[in-house]
Protein backbone atom coordinates (compact mmCIF):
# COMPACT_ATOMS: atom_id res chain seq x y z
CA UNK A 1 0.00 0.00 0.00
CA UNK A 2 2.65 2.50 1.04
CA UNK A 3 4.47 1.63 -2.33
CA UNK A 4 1.60 2.29 -4.17
CA UNK A 5 0.73 5.76 -2.89
CA UNK A 6 4.69 6.49 -2.76
CA UNK A 7 4.42 5.52 -6.90
CA UNK A 8 1.45 7.28 -7.23
CA UNK A 9 2.95 10.68 -6.13
CA UNK A 10 6.56 10.16 -7.62
CA UNK A 11 4.51 9.58 -11.25
CA UNK A 12 3.37 12.63 -12.08
CA UNK A 13 6.45 14.55 -10.55
CA UNK A 14 8.42 12.39 -12.76
CA UNK A 15 6.46 13.36 -15.82
CA UNK A 16 5.97 17.26 -15.29
CA UNK A 17 9.41 18.40 -13.61
CA UNK A 18 11.33 17.12 -16.71
CA UNK A 19 9.09 18.95 -18.77
CA UNK A 20 9.32 22.21 -16.63
CA UNK A 21 13.34 21.58 -16.70
CA UNK A 22 13.28 21.45 -20.46
CA UNK A 23 11.09 24.62 -20.60
CA UNK A 24 13.22 26.15 -17.80
CA UNK A 25 16.47 25.24 -20.43
CA UNK A 26 14.45 26.23 -23.90
CA UNK A 27 13.74 29.97 -22.05
CA UNK A 28 17.25 30.77 -20.48
CA UNK A 29 18.43 29.54 -24.17
CA UNK A 30 20.21 32.58 -26.15
CA UNK A 31 19.12 33.11 -29.65
CA UNK A 32 22.15 33.27 -31.60
CA UNK A 33 21.84 34.75 -35.85
CA UNK A 34 22.02 31.33 -37.94
CA UNK A 35 23.15 31.63 -41.34
CA UNK A 36 21.68 29.44 -44.51
CA UNK A 37 23.86 27.26 -45.60
CA UNK A 38 23.62 25.08 -49.09
CA UNK A 39 22.12 27.82 -51.07
CA UNK A 40 23.14 25.69 -54.45
CA UNK A 41 25.63 22.75 -53.98
CA UNK A 42 28.46 24.22 -56.30
CA UNK A 43 30.13 26.95 -57.24
CA UNK A 44 28.64 27.32 -60.43
CA UNK A 45 24.79 27.18 -61.34
CA UNK A 46 25.34 25.72 -65.01
CA UNK A 47 27.74 28.09 -66.98
CA UNK A 48 28.03 30.97 -64.46
CA UNK A 49 28.63 31.58 -60.66
CA UNK A 50 26.37 30.88 -57.80
CA UNK A 51 26.41 32.84 -54.42
CA UNK A 52 28.48 29.86 -52.91
CA UNK A 53 32.13 31.00 -51.66
CA UNK A 54 34.45 28.58 -50.51
CA UNK A 55 35.37 27.59 -46.68
CA UNK A 56 38.61 28.66 -45.22
CA UNK A 57 41.42 27.39 -46.56
CA UNK A 58 39.44 24.92 -49.22
CA UNK A 59 40.51 24.32 -52.20
CA UNK A 60 38.07 23.21 -55.19
CA UNK A 61 39.61 22.04 -58.10
CA UNK A 62 36.93 22.85 -61.29
CA UNK A 63 37.44 20.68 -64.30
CA UNK A 64 34.62 21.61 -67.20
CA UNK A 65 33.90 20.81 -70.40
CA UNK A 66 31.66 21.13 -73.14
CA UNK A 67 31.15 19.04 -76.44
CA UNK A 68 30.53 19.84 -79.66
CA UNK A 69 27.20 20.58 -81.14
CA UNK A 70 24.47 17.71 -80.89
CA UNK A 71 23.14 19.34 -83.90
CA UNK A 72 26.75 18.55 -86.28
CA UNK A 73 24.99 15.26 -86.61
CA UNK A 74 26.62 11.68 -86.60
CA UNK A 75 29.65 12.10 -88.67
CA UNK A 76 30.77 14.25 -85.35
CA UNK A 77 29.25 11.89 -83.19
CA UNK A 78 26.48 14.51 -81.99
CA UNK A 79 29.45 16.72 -80.92
CA UNK A 80 31.51 14.07 -78.86
CA UNK A 81 34.28 14.53 -81.46
CA UNK A 82 35.14 18.29 -80.04
CA UNK A 83 35.98 18.97 -76.50
CA UNK A 84 36.28 22.20 -74.81
CA UNK A 85 37.29 22.58 -71.54
CA UNK A 86 38.13 24.93 -68.59
CA UNK A 87 40.30 23.69 -65.70
CA UNK A 88 40.41 25.68 -62.64
CA UNK A 89 41.10 26.25 -58.88
CA UNK A 90 39.60 28.62 -56.50
CA UNK A 91 40.67 29.02 -52.74
CA UNK A 92 39.07 30.11 -49.52
CA UNK A 93 40.91 32.77 -48.57
CA UNK A 94 38.04 33.54 -45.81
CA UNK A 95 34.78 31.68 -45.03
CA UNK A 96 33.22 35.02 -47.39
CA UNK A 97 36.33 35.80 -50.10
CA UNK A 98 37.60 33.23 -52.70
CA UNK A 99 39.78 33.92 -55.58
CA UNK A 100 40.34 31.44 -58.91
CA UNK A 101 41.86 31.51 -61.49
CA UNK A 102 41.35 28.79 -64.70
CA UNK A 103 41.97 28.55 -68.63
CA UNK A 104 39.43 27.57 -71.41
CA UNK A 105 40.12 26.06 -74.57
CA UNK A 106 37.60 28.77 -76.17
CA UNK A 107 39.83 31.59 -77.27
CA UNK A 108 42.63 30.17 -75.10
CA UNK A 109 41.31 32.31 -72.45
CA UNK A 110 42.62 32.77 -68.86
CA UNK A 111 40.76 33.78 -66.33
CA UNK A 112 41.12 34.93 -62.91
CA UNK A 113 38.59 36.33 -60.30
CA UNK A 114 36.98 36.84 -56.69
CA UNK A 115 34.36 36.56 -54.99
CA UNK A 116 33.18 38.28 -51.89
CA UNK A 117 29.68 37.03 -50.08
CA UNK A 118 28.48 40.38 -48.88
CA UNK A 119 25.43 39.33 -47.05
CA UNK A 120 24.44 36.20 -45.82
CA UNK A 121 20.92 35.06 -45.56
CA UNK A 122 19.85 34.43 -41.81
CA UNK A 123 17.61 31.63 -40.59
CA UNK A 124 14.41 33.29 -39.23
CA UNK A 125 14.22 36.88 -40.82
CA UNK A 126 16.67 39.56 -40.75
CA UNK A 127 18.67 39.11 -44.16
CA UNK A 128 16.68 37.30 -46.90
CA UNK A 129 19.08 36.93 -49.55
CA UNK A 130 22.78 35.86 -49.51
CA UNK A 131 24.34 38.13 -51.96
CA UNK A 132 28.04 38.07 -53.42
CA UNK A 133 30.15 40.24 -55.50
CA UNK A 134 31.53 38.91 -58.36
CA UNK A 135 34.39 40.09 -60.41
CA UNK A 136 36.89 38.75 -63.27
CA UNK A 137 39.82 40.17 -65.66
CA UNK A 138 40.43 37.34 -68.35
CA UNK A 139 42.73 37.36 -71.60
CA UNK A 140 42.30 35.78 -74.69
CA UNK A 141 45.64 34.31 -75.39
CA UNK A 142 44.46 33.63 -79.15
CA UNK A 143 45.63 34.34 -81.90
CA UNK A 144 49.20 34.47 -81.83
CA UNK A 145 50.85 38.24 -82.05
CA UNK A 146 52.13 37.13 -85.46
CA UNK A 147 48.58 35.38 -86.38
CA UNK A 148 47.08 38.46 -86.02
CA UNK A 149 45.60 40.44 -88.37
CA UNK A 150 46.57 43.66 -86.58
CA UNK A 151 49.30 44.32 -83.79
CA UNK A 152 47.70 43.39 -81.28
CA UNK A 153 48.49 44.08 -78.16
CA UNK A 154 47.79 43.17 -74.40
CA UNK A 155 45.23 45.06 -73.63
CA UNK A 156 42.67 44.18 -76.76
CA UNK A 157 42.87 40.10 -75.37
CA UNK A 158 41.20 41.80 -72.29
CA UNK A 159 38.00 41.77 -70.77
CA UNK A 160 36.31 42.32 -67.64
CA UNK A 161 32.93 41.15 -65.56
CA UNK A 162 31.46 42.91 -62.74
CA UNK A 163 28.66 40.46 -61.49
CA UNK A 164 26.23 41.38 -58.43
CA UNK A 165 24.52 37.59 -57.21
CA UNK A 166 21.74 37.77 -55.26
CA UNK A 167 20.09 34.68 -54.35
CA UNK A 168 17.19 33.29 -51.57
CA UNK A 169 16.94 29.42 -50.44
CA UNK A 170 13.25 29.63 -50.31
CA UNK A 171 13.11 25.92 -48.84
CA UNK A 172 16.36 23.26 -48.68
CA UNK A 173 14.64 22.08 -51.96
CA UNK A 174 14.28 25.37 -54.24
CA UNK A 175 17.02 28.29 -53.98
CA UNK A 176 16.39 30.97 -56.95
CA UNK A 177 19.29 33.70 -57.79
CA UNK A 178 19.18 36.77 -59.99
CA UNK A 179 22.78 38.10 -61.11
CA UNK A 180 22.75 41.46 -62.86
CA UNK A 181 25.96 41.89 -64.99
CA UNK A 182 28.13 44.04 -67.06
CA UNK A 183 30.97 42.33 -69.36
CA UNK A 184 33.56 44.86 -70.58
CA UNK A 185 35.60 43.80 -73.43
CA UNK A 186 38.43 46.30 -74.53
CA UNK A 187 38.13 45.17 -78.44
CA UNK A 188 35.05 43.74 -80.70
CA UNK A 189 34.91 42.06 -83.88
CA UNK A 190 32.51 44.48 -84.98
CA UNK A 191 31.68 47.79 -83.05
CA UNK A 192 28.40 48.32 -85.11
CA UNK A 193 26.65 45.12 -84.08
CA UNK A 194 28.52 44.35 -80.55
CA UNK A 195 28.78 46.35 -77.53
CA UNK A 196 32.04 46.78 -75.44
CA UNK A 197 30.17 47.20 -72.81
CA UNK A 198 27.18 44.42 -72.43
CA UNK A 199 24.78 44.74 -69.56
CA UNK A 200 22.91 41.24 -68.87
CA UNK A 201 20.79 40.26 -66.23
CA UNK A 202 20.97 36.39 -65.26
CA UNK A 203 18.41 34.31 -63.63
CA UNK A 204 18.50 30.96 -62.42
CA UNK A 205 17.85 28.69 -59.61
CA UNK A 206 17.97 24.88 -58.39
CA UNK A 207 15.58 22.48 -57.33
CA UNK A 208 16.27 19.53 -55.34
CA UNK A 209 14.52 16.09 -56.60
CA UNK A 210 16.07 13.97 -53.62
CA UNK A 211 19.05 14.60 -50.92
CA UNK A 212 21.65 14.97 -53.42
CA UNK A 213 20.37 15.31 -56.68
CA UNK A 214 19.08 18.61 -58.04
CA UNK A 215 17.21 20.57 -60.96
CA UNK A 216 19.45 23.72 -62.34
CA UNK A 217 19.21 26.29 -64.65
CA UNK A 218 20.48 29.27 -65.76
CA UNK A 219 19.46 32.22 -68.49
CA UNK A 220 21.51 35.56 -68.98
CA UNK A 221 19.35 38.03 -71.23
CA UNK A 222 21.52 40.93 -72.58
CA UNK A 223 19.99 44.08 -72.95
CA UNK A 224 20.19 46.94 -75.61
CA UNK A 225 21.70 44.05 -78.46
CA UNK A 226 22.42 45.74 -81.69
CA UNK A 227 20.85 44.87 -84.55
CA UNK A 228 22.72 42.00 -86.18
CA UNK A 229 24.50 40.85 -83.33
CA UNK A 230 25.52 37.40 -84.41
CA UNK A 231 25.57 36.02 -80.73
CA UNK A 232 22.19 34.70 -78.43
CA UNK A 233 21.74 35.06 -74.72
CA UNK A 234 22.93 32.16 -72.92
CA UNK A 235 20.38 29.36 -71.49
CA UNK A 236 21.67 25.99 -69.87
CA UNK A 237 20.03 23.34 -67.49
CA UNK A 238 21.73 20.77 -65.47
CA UNK A 239 21.68 18.30 -63.11
CA UNK A 240 23.83 18.53 -59.67
CA UNK A 241 24.69 14.86 -57.94
CA UNK A 242 26.33 16.11 -55.14
CA UNK A 243 28.44 13.20 -53.68
CA UNK A 244 30.24 14.34 -50.51
CA UNK A 245 33.20 16.41 -51.69
CA UNK A 246 32.27 16.38 -55.72
CA UNK A 247 29.84 17.82 -57.32
CA UNK A 248 29.10 16.09 -60.82
CA UNK A 249 27.01 18.60 -63.22
CA UNK A 250 25.60 17.53 -66.41
CA UNK A 251 24.67 20.52 -68.39
CA UNK A 252 22.71 21.06 -71.75
CA UNK A 253 23.50 24.80 -73.35
CA UNK A 254 23.66 27.04 -76.31
CA UNK A 255 27.41 27.43 -75.48
CA UNK A 256 31.00 26.11 -75.50
CA UNK A 257 32.56 28.82 -73.55
CA UNK A 258 33.06 28.74 -69.57
CA UNK A 259 34.00 32.59 -69.00
CA UNK A 260 32.20 34.92 -68.73
CA UNK A 261 32.41 37.26 -71.84
CA UNK A 262 32.25 33.96 -73.56
CA UNK A 263 29.18 32.54 -72.48
CA UNK A 264 27.57 35.74 -71.78
CA UNK A 265 28.45 38.25 -74.38
CA UNK A 266 29.95 35.61 -77.22
CA UNK A 267 27.13 32.56 -77.37
CA UNK A 268 27.33 31.54 -81.02
CA UNK A 269 24.63 28.71 -80.58
CA UNK A 270 20.59 29.00 -81.12
CA UNK A 271 19.57 27.20 -78.71
CA UNK A 272 15.99 26.88 -79.93
CA UNK A 273 17.48 25.55 -83.58
CA UNK A 274 19.19 23.06 -81.77
CA UNK A 275 22.72 24.08 -81.43
CA UNK A 276 22.97 22.37 -78.29
CA UNK A 277 26.09 21.45 -76.30
CA UNK A 278 26.45 18.41 -73.81
CA UNK A 279 28.93 18.89 -70.69
CA UNK A 280 29.99 18.24 -67.23
CA UNK A 281 31.19 20.59 -64.62
CA UNK A 282 33.21 18.63 -62.19
CA UNK A 283 34.26 19.76 -58.60
CA UNK A 284 36.68 18.24 -55.87
CA UNK A 285 36.88 19.71 -52.85
CA UNK A 286 39.98 19.60 -50.22
CA UNK A 287 40.21 21.03 -47.20
CA UNK A 288 43.83 22.16 -45.91
CA UNK A 289 44.46 20.66 -42.36
CA UNK A 290 44.24 23.37 -39.56
CA UNK A 291 40.76 25.54 -40.97
CA UNK A 292 39.10 25.41 -37.58
CA UNK A 293 39.95 27.69 -34.61
CA UNK B 1 -3.12 15.72 -7.66
CA UNK B 2 -1.89 18.89 -9.11
CA UNK B 3 -0.93 20.67 -5.97
CA UNK B 4 0.97 17.16 -5.20
CA UNK B 5 2.98 17.80 -8.33
CA UNK B 6 4.09 20.77 -7.88
CA UNK B 7 4.89 20.31 -4.62
CA UNK B 8 7.12 17.27 -5.74
CA UNK B 9 8.90 19.75 -7.91
CA UNK B 10 9.99 22.35 -5.89
CA UNK B 11 13.03 23.70 -6.73
CA UNK B 12 15.54 21.04 -5.25
CA UNK B 13 19.29 22.14 -5.46
CA UNK B 14 20.04 22.52 -9.33
CA UNK B 15 23.12 22.91 -11.45
CA UNK B 16 23.67 24.16 -14.85
CA UNK B 17 26.51 23.27 -17.45
CA UNK B 18 29.94 25.53 -16.67
CA UNK B 19 31.55 23.85 -19.53
CA UNK B 20 30.83 20.61 -22.08
CA UNK B 21 31.64 18.67 -24.74
CA UNK B 22 29.85 16.29 -27.04
CA UNK B 23 31.89 14.37 -29.18
CA UNK B 24 30.79 11.95 -31.95
CA UNK B 25 33.05 9.77 -34.11
CA UNK B 26 32.52 7.51 -36.57
CA UNK B 27 35.15 5.14 -38.33
CA UNK B 28 34.82 4.76 -42.04
CA UNK B 29 36.46 2.66 -44.68
CA UNK B 30 37.58 5.81 -46.46
CA UNK B 31 38.05 8.48 -43.58
CA UNK B 32 37.00 8.92 -39.95
CA UNK B 33 34.75 10.90 -39.05
CA UNK B 34 34.63 13.55 -35.74
CA UNK B 35 33.25 16.56 -34.34
CA UNK B 36 32.59 18.04 -31.54
CA UNK B 37 30.17 20.23 -30.02
CA UNK B 38 30.96 22.46 -26.71
CA UNK B 39 27.64 24.44 -27.12
CA UNK B 40 25.49 22.24 -25.17
CA UNK B 41 23.01 23.57 -22.36
CA UNK B 42 21.87 21.61 -19.85
CA UNK B 43 19.94 21.87 -16.37
CA UNK B 44 20.46 19.00 -13.57
CA UNK B 45 18.21 18.44 -10.71
CA UNK B 46 21.06 16.61 -8.36
CA UNK B 47 18.09 16.18 -5.15
CA UNK B 48 15.87 13.98 -7.91
CA UNK B 49 18.14 13.11 -10.61
CA UNK B 50 16.74 15.16 -13.30
CA UNK B 51 18.50 16.14 -16.23
CA UNK B 52 17.53 17.88 -19.79
CA UNK B 53 19.94 18.44 -22.67
CA UNK B 54 19.26 20.32 -25.20
CA UNK B 55 22.68 20.02 -27.94
CA UNK B 56 22.25 22.77 -31.21
CA UNK B 57 23.25 20.31 -33.89
CA UNK B 58 24.89 23.29 -35.91
CA UNK B 59 27.29 23.77 -33.39
CA UNK B 60 28.74 20.22 -34.38
CA UNK B 61 32.49 21.24 -35.58
CA UNK B 62 34.10 19.15 -37.55
CA UNK B 63 37.95 18.78 -38.93
CA UNK B 64 36.20 19.73 -43.20
CA UNK B 65 33.85 22.38 -42.97
CA UNK B 66 32.28 20.65 -45.98
CA UNK B 67 31.25 17.63 -43.51
CA UNK B 68 29.66 20.44 -41.38
CA UNK B 69 27.60 21.28 -44.75
CA UNK B 70 26.65 17.96 -45.80
CA UNK B 71 26.03 16.84 -42.03
CA UNK B 72 23.30 19.33 -41.69
CA UNK B 73 22.16 20.16 -44.95
CA UNK B 74 21.65 16.03 -45.62
CA UNK B 75 21.68 14.05 -42.70
CA UNK B 76 20.63 15.87 -40.10
CA UNK B 77 18.27 18.42 -41.25
CA UNK B 78 19.34 21.19 -39.20
CA UNK B 79 16.67 23.70 -40.46
CA UNK B 80 13.82 21.37 -40.03
CA UNK B 81 14.98 19.89 -36.31
CA UNK B 82 17.53 21.98 -34.61
CA UNK B 83 18.44 20.37 -31.57
CA UNK B 84 19.22 17.02 -30.05
CA UNK B 85 17.13 16.81 -26.72
CA UNK B 86 17.60 14.04 -23.83
CA UNK B 87 15.21 14.40 -21.22
CA UNK B 88 15.43 11.99 -18.20
CA UNK B 89 17.38 10.94 -15.28
CA UNK B 90 20.47 10.16 -13.65
CA UNK B 91 20.03 7.22 -11.58
CA UNK B 92 21.48 5.67 -8.57
CA UNK B 93 23.36 8.62 -7.31
CA UNK B 94 24.22 9.25 -3.81
CA UNK B 95 23.97 12.86 -3.76
CA UNK B 96 26.26 12.96 -0.49
CA UNK B 97 28.99 11.08 -1.60
CA UNK B 98 31.39 12.83 -2.55
CA UNK B 99 33.98 11.45 -5.60
CA UNK B 100 33.40 9.77 -8.81
CA UNK B 101 30.33 6.92 -8.92
CA UNK B 102 28.86 5.21 -11.41
CA UNK B 103 25.51 5.68 -12.67
CA UNK B 104 22.83 5.07 -15.39
CA UNK B 105 21.13 7.39 -17.44
CA UNK B 106 17.95 6.74 -18.52
CA UNK B 107 15.25 9.16 -20.72
CA UNK B 108 14.22 9.72 -23.95
CA UNK B 109 16.69 11.02 -26.48
CA UNK B 110 15.45 12.99 -29.54
CA UNK B 111 17.58 13.19 -32.58
CA UNK B 112 16.47 14.27 -35.77
CA UNK B 113 13.10 14.54 -34.47
CA UNK B 114 12.60 10.77 -33.84
CA UNK B 115 12.21 10.01 -29.79
CA UNK B 116 13.38 6.98 -28.51
CA UNK B 117 13.33 5.42 -24.94
CA UNK B 118 17.21 5.05 -23.86
CA UNK B 119 19.44 3.94 -21.34
CA UNK B 120 23.37 4.87 -20.83
CA UNK B 121 26.38 3.98 -18.42
CA UNK B 122 28.51 6.61 -17.18
CA UNK B 123 30.12 7.78 -14.41
CA UNK B 124 29.45 11.15 -11.89
CA UNK B 125 31.83 12.54 -10.40
CA UNK B 126 30.48 14.69 -6.86
CA UNK B 127 32.79 17.51 -5.80
CA UNK B 128 32.32 20.51 -3.65
CA UNK B 129 30.16 23.34 -5.77
CA UNK B 130 31.29 21.02 -9.15
CA UNK B 131 29.82 17.86 -10.29
CA UNK B 132 31.35 15.93 -13.70
CA UNK B 133 29.23 13.73 -15.41
CA UNK B 134 30.78 11.25 -18.38
CA UNK B 135 29.15 8.77 -20.59
CA UNK B 136 30.37 7.07 -23.78
CA UNK B 137 28.00 5.45 -25.71
CA UNK B 138 26.71 4.16 -29.56
CA UNK B 139 23.67 5.38 -31.58
CA UNK B 140 22.22 4.07 -34.73
CA UNK B 141 21.72 5.97 -37.53
CA UNK B 142 18.52 4.02 -38.53
CA UNK B 143 17.38 4.50 -35.20
CA UNK B 144 16.71 8.25 -35.66
CA UNK B 145 15.80 7.77 -39.51
CA UNK B 146 19.40 9.19 -40.20
CA UNK B 147 20.12 7.99 -43.77
CA UNK B 148 23.11 7.30 -45.53
CA UNK B 149 23.25 8.04 -49.32
CA UNK B 150 24.30 4.38 -51.08
CA UNK B 151 26.76 6.70 -53.22
CA UNK B 152 28.47 7.88 -49.82
CA UNK B 153 27.95 4.78 -47.57
CA UNK B 154 31.61 3.25 -47.28
CA UNK B 155 31.93 6.65 -45.77
CA UNK B 156 29.73 6.94 -42.82
CA UNK B 157 29.55 3.53 -40.60
CA UNK B 158 25.66 3.07 -39.56
CA UNK B 159 26.66 3.04 -35.45
CA UNK B 160 28.41 6.42 -34.49
CA UNK B 161 30.05 6.61 -31.02
CA UNK B 162 29.40 9.53 -28.61
CA UNK B 163 31.40 10.81 -25.86
CA UNK B 164 29.92 13.43 -23.66
CA UNK B 165 31.63 15.24 -20.82
CA UNK B 166 29.70 17.49 -18.88
CA UNK B 167 30.94 20.15 -15.49
CA UNK B 168 28.19 21.32 -13.71
CA UNK B 169 28.21 24.17 -11.32
CA UNK B 170 25.20 25.22 -9.25
CA UNK B 171 22.71 27.61 -10.85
Amino acid sequence: MRVAITLLFLLPTFCFAQDDLLKELQESEKKETEYVISTFNGSRLVNGQSVETRHKRELEFIFAHRFGRINDGIYELFGLDQAYVRIGLEYGITDRLSAGFGRNSVDKTMDTYLRYKVFRQTIGGGMPVSITAFGNAAVKTSPKKKDADYDIQLQDRMSYTAQVLIARKFSPALSLQLMPTIVHRNIVADQTTENNDEFALGIGGRLKVSRSVSLNSEYYYRFDVPAGNPYYNSLGFGVDIETGGHVFQLVLTNTRGLTERAFISETDGDFLAGDLHLGFNVTRTFQFKGARK
Amino acid sequence: MLLVCFGFSAPGQKYILERSSVIFFSAGAIEDIRAENIKTSSIFNVSTGEVVFLVPISDFEFEKELMKEHFNEKYLETVKFPKAIFQGKFLNIKSDQVGEQVMKASGKLTIHGVTKEVNFAGTIDIKPNRIIARSKFTIRLEDYKIKIPQLVWQNIAEEVEVTVEFYYKPQ
